[in-house]
């Protein structure tokens, strides 16, 4: 296979000799920090930062055996739904090269989906796993928020993001999971809960009795390639014993608005820490202070990152915090309000991940109206801190179609047995 | 607003029963006016000076967006959760970085310090 440039860094970081990932090679997505190894977040501000510390996951890699092969290349700062906004250049589609692999996480599940490393870390903050998982045909997982450390994940919008597993099986994206799961001392927002869970044992297919929600408000306007193929998935799941009820979520209709004005107004406060003085890239010492951090800046973000980080800080600016920030986070308490009334009637809910099949190269990376949109199915998952899988429906048109299970909190072990099912 | 759930899914469906009138809403929301004036304002309030070619491009797009974030007006208020815990841990010196590790990516150092620009 040619090139799909999975990698920003290609590396081996050896594990310890024994574990339950003994044996297995990852690739890590490169914002998250490995010691001694250059880790960028696809950025030119961070090329050459080598980070003094390992991420929590990395030593619990380490720690169960595991291989790292690489950082995989990523939207940068995880801004995008492509993998087009990296410094390092784009990542391609191993299933189609002319197409995007989906973003951020996109090198990760092109490593995977190309046979360059058996599973991967992503991180997802707005459906950054789940969305290169449905455009690759390979398995990601979104963890309840504090679920997973992330100590070490150079922050994007702390209040959303949590790195997840792609693998090329729901089982051994659960067995990933297993590893990184779990409280750390270091991340005071990780918790207890789930800790003890065993996910790869709850891939076992068994759906019998299990209640599906579809949720009418996320199949509107989707791809008609894409919707047949989720509801054949749909009917398999019936034929084993599962029954499906519709469910309404009409908050979700504002979950895509409310994500990217609180994604944007954390972006441009964890971005404000890159000046060029500590770390990354400096534009040198001329001119005062103001001066040479707005010229660093300039030269060290790209387009979506400037963007974005401008659209947060138009979001708190003075006259506008009610506005846009205030409502905003009422949109997610209505979120999250509607999932728990749906999650007292089903044991998951169901939707397309993506509405759309896999962009081609270019194809919209000049309409950020578009690219956003195109999150409209995951965004909702993570404004309520759910768990949600993306697992291969089967194809359209040739190109991947994936399934999203939500879960309720903490509801890993359900929506892996979902998934399971799915696959057989 | 009250804490009942009850009433808040009222106002969850008085809210989503609007929806139809808001789409068209937010459709003609696009108006926000957005001008090179505005990006540059917030652009220095960033901190980000911005090539030209940002400049030209980011007053249609952020009027666009910003457009569309206004249909965040049709959703009803909402109480925060309230099971919101501080966690705390005691305060106990540990091992940290080294002073070599913690300068070693700074573009400049001086005397074991980091080195920046002038600040006025």
């Amino acid at each position: 296979m040619a090139d799909v440039n999975a990698f920003i860094t290609e590396e081996s970081i050896e594990g310890t000799d024994d574990g339950p990932l003994a044996g297995t090679t990852v690739a890590v997505k490169d914002n998250i920090s490995t010691a001694g190894v250059e880790t960028t977040c696809g950025s030119r501000m961070l090329e050459g930062y080598v980070p003094p510390y390992d991420a929590t996951v990395v030593t619990r890699l380490a720690d169960a055996g595991a291989t790292i092969v690489g950082k995989a290349n990523m939207d940068e700062f995880g801004m995008g739904t492509t993998t087009e906004t990296s410094h390092f250049g784009p990542t391609r589609n191993p299933v189609d090269p002319d197409r995007v692999p989906g973003g951020s996480s996109g090198g990760s599940a092109a490593a995977v989906a190309a046979g360059e490393a058996d599973v991967a870390l992503g991180t997802d903050t707005g459906g950054s796993v789940r969305c290169p998982a449905a455009f690759c045909g390979v398995v990601g997982i979104k963890p309840t928020y504090g679920l997973v450390s992330r100590y070490g994940l150079i922050a994007y919008a702390n209040s959303l993001e949590q790195i997840g597993p792609i693998a090329g099986s729901v089982e051994e994206a659960a067995a990933l999971l297993d590893v990184i799961a779990g409280p750390d001392p270091h991340d005071a927002t990780t918790r207890e809960a789930g800790a003890d869970a065993n996910y790869a044992a709850a891939a076992d297919g068994d759906v019998d009795g299990m209640t599906v929600g579809v949720v009418p408000e996320l199949f509107e306007g989707a791809h008609e390639g894409v919707v047949e193929t989720v509801e054949a998935a749909l009917d398999d799941l019936e034929a084993k014993g599962a029954e499906t009820v519709e469910v309404s979520l009409p908050s979700v209709e504002h979950a895509v608005q409310a994500y990217y004005v609180i994604a944007t107004s954390e972006a441009s406060s964890n971005l404000a820490r890159f000046d060029g003085v500590r770390y990354g890239h400096s534009a040198g010492h001329d001119g005062n202070w103001n001066e040479t951090f707005a010229e660093t800046r300039s030269e060290g973000f790209g387009e979506e990152v400037k963007r974005r980080i401008l659209l947060g800080t138009y979001a708190l600016s003075a006259g506008y915090h009610e506005k846009y920030y205030a409502k905003a986070q009422d949109a997610r308490e209505w979120v999250r309000s509607d999932f728990d009334d749906a999650f007292a009637d089903v044991d998951v809910i169901a939707s397309p991940t993506m509405p759309v099949l896999p962009f081609e190269l270019g194809e919209g990376i000049d309409d950020p109206m578009t690219m956003y949109l195109a999150d409209a199915n995951t965004t909702p998952v993570n404004l309520a801190n759910l768990p949600a899988i993306s697992v291969p429906a089967g194809t359209a048109e040739g190109l991947p179609v994936g399934l999203q299970l939500i879960g309720p909190t903490f509801g890993e072990e359900t929506i892996v047995r979902a998934a399971s099912a799915v696959e057989e | 607003m009250s804490d009942s759930p009850d009433e808040r899914s009222d106002a969850a469906a008085e809210a989503a029963a609007t929806t139809a009138d808001t789409d068209e809403a937010g459709e003609t929301a696009d108006a926000t006016d957005v001008d090179v004036e505005d990006v540059d304002h917030v652009a220095s309030l960033a901190r980000v000076d911005l090539e030209e070619s940002e400049r030209e491009a980011f007053p249609e797009q952020f009027a666009e967006i910003l457009g569309y974030f206004e249909t965040l007006d049709e959703v009803p208020e909402f109480d925060r959760e309230a099971e919101l815990v501080n966690v705390m841990r005691p305060d106990e010196v540990r091992e940290g970085l080294t002073q070599s590790e913690a300068l070693r990516n700074a573009a400049e150092t001086e005397d074991g310090y980091f080195r920046g620009p002038r600040v006025s």
